[in-house]
Parts: structure tokens; C-alpha cells; sequence
């Protein structure tokens, strides 16, 4: 049996004994070594170390669980997953009870059940908030548990009304406390998975809470918005801000012209909320609903993909040039991409005084907005301010992304309303339309057509190779050296990964790269994001040029937006699908993207990072330090 | 604000198992406790800059402070009276000196007077069962405490 | 004189560092077998053997090792640690320098409950003292390469730090929350290094075994129960205080030598142990019959055994960690279950769940005070019947308001 690691293997939280199991140091000899096992009267042989609930699993026999999470290091406080082992007089936790000797375990007997029965019962006894009103309804372990061990009264009653206020503060996430369980995944993902640390247990006993620092809003301290709390949260007590009724307004405004741009991962991932297996691709048949739902053009973030690489290329061959040729000092190498708005948030508050390494590109979200209330506004006769701009994304981050103040420079609000896979999932279903069997239909012209590498944007490793394909063509010439364009030694689940190029037989204008080894890295979740920064801090990345970091574990298709679960085999099946997408589009490149080509022959004219790009396609960044209370937002 | 960081990080080899052993965070409560003899309380600065030297979030210090009674993160009253609810403090009529602290003092058990000279709390068993009712005084432990000790109590506080 | 009666082992007569030096002659493996062979159990409550516990520790093939001494002993009515750390401080250190050599530690620790800050300075002043008498630090009475010293760790006001996995947790620097166990102290403890947590107790114990040899430790006590206990009686009794008594005393010898009249029940055990009601008084204190930590808590016939209960189970409530589901939701429950079973509004049935949700949290929870927080509950009121009428209304009460 593979153990994976889990994602979170070495934090600064964790107790040392629960990163990873180890077993009695007297039998490390014996590590690798198989036992006898006992579930349910089947037996099975497991390496030591396995445990109860992986050995379980093995052959199919399921316990529920409600703290563990496959991305998370062991917690074992719910206790719902509880079994009887032969010998042990108390029942033992099995998500995190290693075995080392031949022991018989049950996981129904007449205790275990009852004792299930009861920790059900406790847990729904403070959990304030109707399944009916609840954003998780159909969606919720705690109702799943609640269905599967066939509660219908409370055994040792209710809570009759809320503890805690909601709060709304943020512009991404809601927290509404009443609702929690107090399985501790927020806080082992925020503090562990992502090191940007939020949220934790406050008080104890029964006056336990989840709180941030000084139980201030979200909003006042350093979340980034990422929204990894939210997939990973059992119940409703964390969930996205929605806007849906707002796009709604603005779709039944006749006044309006409504038109919304869908990334790459929802696409690979919103079937998920219809039934279909996790990496399935719907691109099409979500172009067809989006249609039928009333948005006016059903564009493509592709495109603006595509505006991104040829943007950030340029930018960091003009970074390059500056570095080698003008032998400048001062110039940030290496150059990091920017359009992870969690990503952005995280070094803003923890590394301000690097933001100069960081691309001066916006993402892909905000320049579609701009080029939408520009260019398109322009070309097709409408006026900018009857365009209501909405964003499908994967992320929730994304939400806080189209609020910042500087996110106006086509002198409207660029991108008016962000909406989460899950959202619009929800729209697509109250419209009654049946995702899985639509007829396939393509985006809206003219910002419809995107790339393959625009595409793989949604996958760790998928900027950096989408701007290898298009950097390395412009300067020799050349496709990359890699069968069917599959860059691998960048694609991957490692949490850092590195690799390089050398360039060589270079075009003339660019003869100053001749024999240079291009060095890049790619990093997803902040965690690694803060290691990397680190390396930056000590100076260990100077021969490095180029860094993507994706704040979210697995890149954008495992955002904060995303369909809950979320789990490794969740976020490998959509990145397969991503890929296997790429390969099937005309366009693998970005520079070959002929809306591309027109839209610098007939509007930036200046050509990429050129003045009116500046204007539109740039952004600057907010030093907001991580001191939580003076000017941090 | 006393300081003891020891900002040793080791790394061991242990057949082929690599574990870092970072000894940094057990300077945290060693430090909460110092901030609190000084200043009776942890106030919001110290706790972030408590944070940044032990490189750790300050939600984390919050969370570890609201967990021992204690710690506090409110500035509480000069001196703290502290009475045990143990069993056999009631036994031996610990609700006769609650009642007497609260009528002398003026407040009731949890607040502070209004001079914020003293503090009155509950607390569990201090391990003075012998000499029930007991109640703590600062560090002190006082013991076999009646009605008539707690005035000459409060005055030696209030003076000093 | 707060030692109320000197017993056989703890309060025995021994000459400073006699045991250290035995110890020394005895060696690594020495140690080890005598603390085996004695059957000593741990003295904290929990009562795992501690010669198995050391020689995990000794086993386990790490550079470093850690020995603690926990004293943080919060169990209501227990204050002999209180009495034995401040009489016999160097005894409890000496013991420790015992455990460092038998499993190969060069750090010590005491984890002292932040209540008992004022002996702060009386153990520093030991502790310098040891030093200077050249049996902390380095080359240990001689012996060369064997090195120990001892730090001193304080509490903050945490009952659940005296479990051992808590207070290592405390120790980290972070909330005293239990850890998963397995896999255990002995084998990741302190920082992830392999850790020994024994009572203040255990450790003056192991000084008398190792000198004077595990058989004359066995011949006193029981056959299942070698040795003697340390107990703190108060209460409804003369002579409240601090009794060291053979195992095999039964409550009733118990209720004499603390000069108890009228007794209803004896709490053996503090909140975490059980009720012993008159009728079962020729029970004895053993592991095997009424295991104890020390504490020992008297009522007479005055005494409300459902207030009592009351008192108890709020404890545990202010000291739970609130890790896990049964004992941090439990508790409540329980809490109101006696609420209502004082005002005569509980119903059979509902005791009945009552009864369950008891089971429950004995079997499900994480660590040991979630599972021994309703043992005093139940057995409160299995043996008083008298002292509640349930209610024979068939509706149960379902209402809860935050």
C-alpha cells in the first residue's frame, strides 16, 4: 500500500507525533515490514505503521471519519471514527492509531455504535442553523453522518438560537461559527497547509472557538482570501461571499449587457457538482448553459491568458535584457508571476518589501475586465457603463481581487461580480438545465478564443510552461524541444519544484540569452510560497529567473472556489483533464492566438508592456505588512 | 519584556529519516509568563512582537494564552485573589468567604474594583485541601482563610 | 506537622543520595531490572509500570532523552505533592537523576503547576545546592560522561496539563491539548525526543527501591499492588492531611486513622475516581480494588452527594481541554442531567441516555480526563438513590439554549 504524505508534511504546528506516525524507534527495523490484521473478521496484511482506517479501507470496509482530511495532518478530535481493538479498553480514534502488532478490530460492534450514535448527537446538539438555509444543504458531512446513523430526534437537544454573530467582513469568506464542529481542519489548513495562520482555537472546554486574532473581522487581519478553509471546512460554517443575486439583477435588467468570462478549472471541475466524476471537462456544454442562463457573451479568460504571457514574457525578457546587456544592479531577478490574487495578499503581507520581484501584470480576471470596458465596448458600439463584467473562477480570492481600488482602469470597475464554480453551479441548476446533456457550443467572438497554454493556467506548473512555450519560440525561434509541447520537468504535484533550460542558437535580437540556462521554479500553496520567499530573503535564489507560485494547493483548480471535496486524487484528475484539453485545441501557444495578434495590431498598439498595456494590462501592489491593527489591508 | 529565544533549529539523522527539532516555540509560555508577572497582562503589541521573534503567527499566541487560566489578554487588577471551588472547600464553607470578599470588596467574583487594585476570581483545586477554604493571593497560598482574615487581607493589598 | 502519619516507603528513612549512589553501582541495566522487578506503578493515578515505561525509553535508540517530573497535580483533594516536593525536594530530584541514568537522558525537567509558583525560589535553591554538591551537571559524582541537569518548567493554571502528553504539549509552548497516542512519550515525547513523565511520587519511590532493593519493596502492600501510596485526605475529617498508608488498606482503616465520624461516602480517586458509599467501606486501596492518586475525600451525612457530583463534573468542565466531541459536548450534558435530576424533572429514560452518553465519553474520548469525568457521575448516582426521585413525566426535555 503507497502511503502518500501528506500535503503538509513539515509545518511549524503540528505536534511532532502527529506530521507522521512514527512507530516504536525499537522496531525502525521493522519498518516495511507487513502485519496481520484483523477488520471485521476479514483479514488483511498491511505494512506497520498503516492506519486502522487506511488498513479498513483497503478492503473496503468504511468508517466514518469527520476531522481527517487527506491533505491535513492527523488531528483525531471528532472521534467519530472510533473502533474497537481487541485488548485496548478504550475505543481508539483509526485515523490516527498505527499499527504496529496483529490486532482484531471492529468497527460496528454494539459500543462503537452507540458510541457513534452519541458523538452524532453532541455534535448536532450546538450546531445552530437549518440544513434547508444552509449553503452546504445536500453538501454537509455532518448531514451525511446525521442521515447514516439515522438521527431523527435529538437525543440531548438543540441549541435554540445563534451563540456567535456572522462574520461578513471579508470579501471572500464568511465565517458563521454557529455551524462549526470544531474539527480543526480550518485551522491545520490555515496555519499548517498554508502557513498564512488565521484561524485557531481559542478558550477551552465547551467555550472553545475558532477565531482569528483578537476575534477581529477577517477582513482586519492577514487573510489572503484563498479560501482553502472553505473546501475543506465539514458543514457551513465557512462558505464564499455570493453575488449571485446581484448578477441575477443584472442579467434580468434588460438595460444591461451581461457578459461573463470562465476559466480554465471550473471547466475541468464543475461537472463535479452535477454528478459527474472529478475530471470531467464540460467546456462546451458550460458554454451552452452559461448562454441559457441569459448572460449576454459567454467569453473565454483564455484570452486574457494568452494577454498574460505575452505581457509577463516580455516583461521578464525586458528584466533580462536590463540584467545582462545594461548590467543592472538593481533589476528583480527572479521574476515572479502575479496572478494569484492569494498569492498577491500573501506577499503583500509577509514579504512587502519584495514586491518589486513580482510581476506588474495583472491576472488574467483583470484584464479581461479592462479590455472587456475598453476595446470590446469600443468595437462593439456598447457603452462601458451598461456593461456588467462577471468572472467564472475557481478561486475566492478573486472576489477580494475585483474590489481593490485599483482594479479601475478602464475607468469603470473592471470586473464587477467574481463568481465560484460552486456559484454558478447553483445558478445553472435553479435554471433547471441539465448540465451532462447540453449540445456543445463555442465561446462568444471576439474574446473567445484561447490557447492551450492559456489553458493549462489552471494547473500548478501551467503559467510557467505556457510562458516557456511562447518566451523560448520568440528568442530562437524554435518550438520548445518537447514532444507534443509537454514541458514535464515543470509539471508535477511536488510542492517546489525546479528545472531548467538552456538557450541556445538564440535569434539575433535576442543574442544576449546565447548560452543561458534559463532557471525556473514552480510553487503551489503558500506554504511553499514561504519557503521560497525565505530562499529569496537569504539570497539562495539569485541564479534563479523566472518563479510561479500558485497560492492554492494543486494551482487554481484546487481554489477556494472550487466543489467541495477536495482531496489529492481530486485536484490529479482535474489537472489530467486540463492537459488532455490542451492537447485537443488548434492554438497551443499563445503568441499563435490570432485574437492576440489583432488585438496588438489594432488597440495596444505599442505592443506588449508598451504604454496603453501599462495603463490597461499593469497593476501596482499594496505594502501591507503582517502587523495586524494599523494599516494592513 | 524578558526574552530567552533560543533560536536553535536541529536537524538529525536518524537512519534514513530526517527530523527537524525546533526548540523555538517551547520558549513561548516561559515568555507569556514573564509579560504577565510584569505586566498582569499580554497586551496586543506584545503578543504580535512575541509572534515575530518566535516566528510564529499571532493568532497562535492568542490561542495559547486564552487556553491557561492564567494568562489573560485584558489588563486585570494590580493583585488577583484567587478562590478554590474545590469540593472540599465548600465542605470546609468557602461560599461564606466568596460572599465576604464580594461584600467587602464590592464586586462580585470575575471583575475588578474600581481602583483596579484587585481582581476577584474562582479558581479549581489549588492543592490546599488540608487547610480548606483556601484562596491564592498572587503567588501566595494562604490557607484555613476565614471571614475575619480576609479585611486584613484586602488592606495589606491595597496598601501595597 | 502537615505529614500526618510517616509510612513505610515514601516517609522511610534513607540517607542523601544513597540511592544515587546505588544507582551508580547498579548501572543502566541494573536500574532497569530492579525498577521491573519491584512491580512499582506508577503513583500519578494513571499507575502504568514503571519499569516498563523506562526501559521503552532506555530502548529506543535516539541521542536525546528527556526526563519530567510532573508535578502539576490539580486532582481535587490531592496536595501530597505539594507536601512531598517542599520536604523532600532532593529526594524527587534525586530520583530523576536515577530515571536520566537508567534510560540515558541528559535533560530534566519539573513541571510545576503554576499554583505552586511561590516554591519557585525553595527549588532553585535545591537545585544549586545539588550542583554545588557535584550530583547535577556534569560527571555526575565522578562518573564520567554522565551528565544531567534540571530546568524548571512552570503551568498556567491547566488541570489537563497533568496528563503527560498534555503537559509535554505545555511544555512545546502550546495549548495542552492531548496528543494521539500511540504512538507514546516514551517514544516521541518532548520535541519528538523519547520522554519519561513520572509523579513526584514515583520518583522519591524509585530512590527507596533502588536502595534498598526491589524485594523489600514487594513484601509490603499487596501481591497485585507493591509498595505503599501517599494519600491526601480532607474533608468531612479531624485530621485532614497527608498519610502514607500500605496498599491494602481498606476505606474503613482509612476513615479511623483521619478520625472520620459519621461517613456517607469516600470520593477515592478525587473527581476523576469513584463514590464509595458506606456499604462497600471494607474495600481496599489497590490497583486492583480502589485506585487512587492520592486523593482521598471524606463526606459525612450532611453532605448533598448530587452537589457534590455538581461540583465535579463543573470542574471538568472549566478544565477540559475541548479537543474532543464527547467530553467537551459531554460534559454539559451531564452538567444539565443533574440539574435536572435535582429537581426531580429527569426521567428514567433520559437517565437512561444519561447512563450511555456516560459509557461514551469513558470509551470514546481522547484522553484520560474526558474518560474519567463521568465515572463520579455514575457512580454518585448508582449508590445514592435515595438522595434524587426521577420523574415519572414520559416528555423529555429537549430545550437547550446556548
Amino acid at each position: 500500500m503507497d502511503r502518500k504524505k501528506p500535503f503538509a508534511q513539515s509545518t511549524s504546528r503540528a505536534p511532532i507525533s502527529q506530521r507522521k506516525q512514527e512507530i516504536n524507534k525499537a522496531g525502525k527495523d521493522a519498518l516495511g515490514e507487513m502485519v496481520n490484521v484483523i477488520v471485521n473478521d476479514i483479514e488483511v496484511r498491511v505494512p506497520k505503521g498503516t492506519t486502522i482506517l487506511e488498513a479498513a479501507k483497503s478492503v473496503n470496509v468504511k468508517i466514518p471519519t469527520l476531522c481527517q482530511h487527506d491533505d491535513l495532518c492527523l488531528a483525531g478530535v471528532c472521534r467519530v471514527c472510533v473502533v474497537e481493538v481487541e485488548e485496548e479498553l478504550a475505543l481508539q480514534a483509526s485515523c490516527s492509531y498505527p499499527i504496529s502488532r496483529p490486532i482484531t478490530v471492529k468497527t460496528y460492534s454494539p459500543k462503537v455504535r452507540r458510541a457513534r450514535h452519541n458523538i452524532i448527537q453532541l455534535l448536532l446538539r450546538n450546531h445552530y442553523g437549518e440544513c434547508y438555509s444552509c449553503a452546504r444543504n445536500n453538501n454537509c458531512e455532518l448531514q451525511s453522518l446525521a442521515k447514516e446513523y439515522g438521527v431523527t430526534s435529538y437525543k440531548f437537544g438543540h441549541i435554540e438560537s445563534p451563540k456567535y454573530e456572522k462574520d461578513e467582513s471579508s470579501y471572500a469568506v464568511v465565517r458563521d461559527m454557529n455551524k462549526c464542529v470544531l474539527c480543526r481542519r480550518c485551522v491545520r489548513t490555515c496555519i499548517d497547509l498554508q502557513e498564512v495562520g488565521v484561524l485557531e482555537a481559542i478558550n477551552r472546554g465547551a467555550k472553545t472557538k475558532i477565531e482569528t486574532y483578537l476575534d477581529k473581522p477577517l477582513n482586519d487581519v492577514v487573510c489572503i482570501n484563498c479560501g482553502q478553509c472553505i473546501n475543506r471546512c465539514p458543514t457551513g460554517a465557512l462558505k464564499a461571499k455570493d453575488p449571485a443575486q446581484d448578477v441575477w439583477d443584472a442579467i434580468d435588467n434588460p438595460k444591461k449587457h451581461v457578459i461573463i468570462q470562465t476559466a480554465p478549472s471550473p471547466r475541468a471541475a464543475i461537472g463535479e457538482e452535477f454528478g459527474l466524476p472529478a475530471g470531467t471537462s464540460v467546456t462546451k456544454k458550460l458554454n451552452t448553459a452559461l448562454k441559457r442562463v441569459g448572460f449576454d457573451k459567454v467569453f473565454d479568460t483564455n484570452f486574457t491568458a494568452d494577454l498574460t504571457v505575452m505581457e509577463e514574457g516580455t516583461e521578464l525578457l525586458l528584466r533580462l535584457k536590463k540584467a545582462l546587456v545594461d548590467k543592472d544592479k538593481d533589476v528583480k531577478l527572479p521574476q515572479f508571476t502575479s496572478c494569484s490574487p492569494g498569492w498577491v495578499k500573501y506577499i503583500e503581507h509577509f514579504y512587502p518589501d519584495k514586491l518589486d520581484y513580482v510581476s506588474t501584470c495583472k491576472s488574467p480576471q483583470q484584464m479581461f475586465g479592462a479590455v472587456v470596458k475598453t476595446w470590446y465596448a469600443k468595437r462593439n458600439n456598447i457603452e462601458p457603463k451598461d456593461i456588467v463584467s462577471v468572472s467564472l473562477m475557481p478561486c475566492s480570492a478573486k472576489k477580494f481581487e475585483c474590489e481593490r481600488p485599483e482594479m479601475s482602469d478602464s475607468g469603470f470597475k473592471d470586473v464587477d461580480y467574481a463568481l465560484t464554480t460552486r456559484e454558478v453551479a447553483n445558478m445553472i441548476k435553479e435554471c433547471g438545465i441539465d448540465l451532462p446533456n447540453l449540445p456543445d457550443s463555442s465561446f462568444d467572438d471576439p474574446l473567445g478564443i484561447g490557447s492551450g497554454a492559456a489553458l493549462i493556467f489552471g494547473t500548478t506548473g501551467g503559467v510557467m510552461e505556457a510562458a516557456i512555450r511562447t518566451a523560448y519560440e520568440i528568442v530562437t525561434g524554435e518550438e520548445v524541444p518537447f514532444k507534443k509541447l509537454r514541458i514535464m520537468p515543470v509539471r508535477g504535484t511536488e510542492g517546489i519544484r525546479t528545472a531548467e533550460l538552456p538557450i541556445r542558437k538564440t535569434v539575433k535580437e535576442w543574442q544576449f540569452l546565447e548560452g543561458v540556462t534559463l532557471k525556473v521554479m514552480i510553487g503551489h500553496g503558500t506554504a511553499n510560497a514561504k519557503k521560497i520567499m525565505d530562499m529569496l530573503c537569504k539570497g539562495e535564489l539569485s541564479d534563479y529567473h523566472f518563479i510561479e507560485i500558485m497560492a492554492c494547493p494543486g494551482g487554481c483548480l484546487g481554489g477556494g472556489g472550487q466543489p467541495i471535496p477536495t482531496s489529492p486524487a481530486i485536484r490529479e484528475a482535474r489537472a489530467k483533464a486540463i492537459y488532455a484539453e490542451d492537447e485537443g485545441l488548434p492554438y497551443r501557444k499563445s503568441h499563435d492566438n490570432p485574437i492576440i495578434k489583432q488585438i496588438y495590431k489594432e488597440f495596444l498598439t505599442d505592443g506588449p508592456c508598451g504604454h496603453l498595456s501599462h495603463k490597461l494590462l499593469h497593476t501596482s501592489y499594496t505594502p501591507r505588512g503582517k502587523w495586524i491593527g494599523k494599516k494592513n489591508k | 519584556m524578558e526574552k530567552e529565544c533560543a533560536t536553535k533549529k536541529i536537524i538529525i539523522r536518524n537512519g534514513k529519516e530526517i527530523f527537524v527539532c525546533d526548540e523555538t516555540r517551547s520558549q513561548l509560555l516561559p515568555i507569556l509568563q514573564g509579560v504577565q508577572a510584569k505586566k498582569g497582562y499580554i497586551s496586543d503589541k506584545d503578543m504580535q512582537k512575541i509572534a515575530g521573534e518566535l516566528g510564529i503567527h499571532p493568532v497562535e499566541v492568542y490561542s495559547v494564552i486564552t487556553f491557561y487560566s492564567f494568562l489573560t489578554v485584558e489588563k486585570k487588577g494590580k493583585h488577583m485573589i484567587r478562590i478554590s471551588n474545590c469540593i472540599s472547600g465548600e465542605i470546609a464553607g468557602s461560599e461564606k468567604i466568596v460572599k465576604e470578599f464580594e461584600k467587602v470588596l464590592k464586586i462580585k467574583v470575575g471583575e475588578t474594583t474600581k481602583d483596579k487594585k484587585i481582581t476577584l476570581e474562582g479558581t479549581s483545586c489549588i492543592g490546599m485541601c488540608d487547610e480548606a477554604p483556601a484562596i491564592m493571593v498572587d503567588d501566595r497560598l494562604i490557607g484555613k482563610v476565614t471571614p475575619k482574615m480576609i479585611n486584613k487581607i484586602i488592606k495589606e493589598l491595597k496598601c501595597g | 506537622m502537615r505529614i500526618e502519619r510517616y509510612g513505610p516507603v515514601v516517609f522511610s528513612e534513607i540517607e542523601p543520595y544513597a540511592g544515587l549512589k546505588q544507582a551508580l553501582r547498579l548501572g543502566k541495566k541494573g536500574i532497569l531490572n530492579t525498577v521491573k522487578e519491584s512491580n512499582l506503578r506508577g503513583r500519578g493515578g494513571a499507575g502504568f509500570p514503571t519499569g516498563l515505561k523506562w526501559s521503552f525509553a532506555a530502548e529506543t535508540d535516539l541521542e536525546r532523552k528527556y526526563v519530567v517530573c510532573n508535578a502539576d497535580e490539580g486532582e481535587p483533594g490531592t496536595f501530597k505533592d505539594r507536601v512531598l516536593l517542599t520536604e523532600y525536594t532532593c529526594l524527587v530530584f534525586e530520583g530523576m537523576i536515577i530515571g536520566a541514568l537508567a534510560i540515558g537522558a541528559e535533560k530534566g525537567f519539573l513541571y510545576l503547576r503554576g499554583e505552586y509558583r511561590s516554591f519557585l525560589s525553595l527549588f532553585e535553591k535545591e537545585l544549586k545546592r545539588m550542583r554545588k554538591d557535584g550530583v547535577l551537571g556534569k560527571n555526575i559524582m565522578g562518573k564520567k560522561g554522565f551528565n544531567f541537569d534540571i530546568d524548571i518548567k512552570l503551568g498556567s493554571g491547566a488541570y489537563v496539563c497533568g496528563e503527560e502528553t498534555a503537559l509535554i504539549e505545555s511544555m512545546e509552548g502550546q495549548r495542552g491539548e492531548p496528543r494521539n497516542r500511540p504512538p507514546f512519550p516514551v517514544n516521541t515525547g518532548y520535541n519528538g525526543w523519547p520522554t519519561i513523565v513520572n509523579n513526584v511520587e514515583t520518583f522519591i519511590t524509585v530512590v527507596h527501591i533502588i536502595k534498598k532493593g526491589a524485594d523489600w519493596f514487594k513484601k509490603i502492600g499487596t501481591k497485585k499492588s507493591a509498595g505503599s501510596k501517599v494519600l491526601s485526605i480532607s474533608g468531612d475529617c479531624k485530621k485532614p492531611g497527608v498519610y502514607e498508608v500500605a496498599f491494602g488498606v481498606s476505606i474503613k482503616d482509612i476513615l479511623k486513622i483521619a478520625g472520620a465520624a459519621n461517613t456517607k461516602a469516600v470520593q477515592v480517586g478525587g473527581a476523576s475516581g469513584i463514590c464509595v458509599p458506606a456499604s462497600e467501606f471494607n474495600r481496599k486501596l489497590a490497583y486492583e480494588d480502589l485506585s487512587t492518586g492520592g486523593s482521598v475525600i471524606v463526606f459525612n451525612e450532611k453532605r448533598k452527594m448530587l452537589d457534590v457530583a455538581e461540583n465535579f463534573l463543573k470542574f471538568f468542565g472549566e478544565e477540559s481541554c475541548g479537543q474532543c466531541t464527547p467530553c467537551r459536548e459531554g460534559i454539559p450534558v451531564l452538567l444539565e442531567g443533574i440539574k435536572l435530576l435535582k429537581k426531580g424533572e429527569c426521567t428514567k429514560n433520559y437517565l437512561k441516555d444519561l447512563f450511555s452518553l456516560a459509557e461514551t465519553m469513558q470509551l470514546a474520548s481522547k484522553c484520560g480526563l474526558g474518560q474519567s469525568s463521568s465515572k463520579a457521575l455514575v457512580s454518585i448516582v448508582n449508590n445514592f438513590t435515595k438522595e434524587y426521585t426521577l420523574s415519572k413525566s414520559k416528555r423529555k426535555e429537549k430545550k437547550f439554549d446556548g
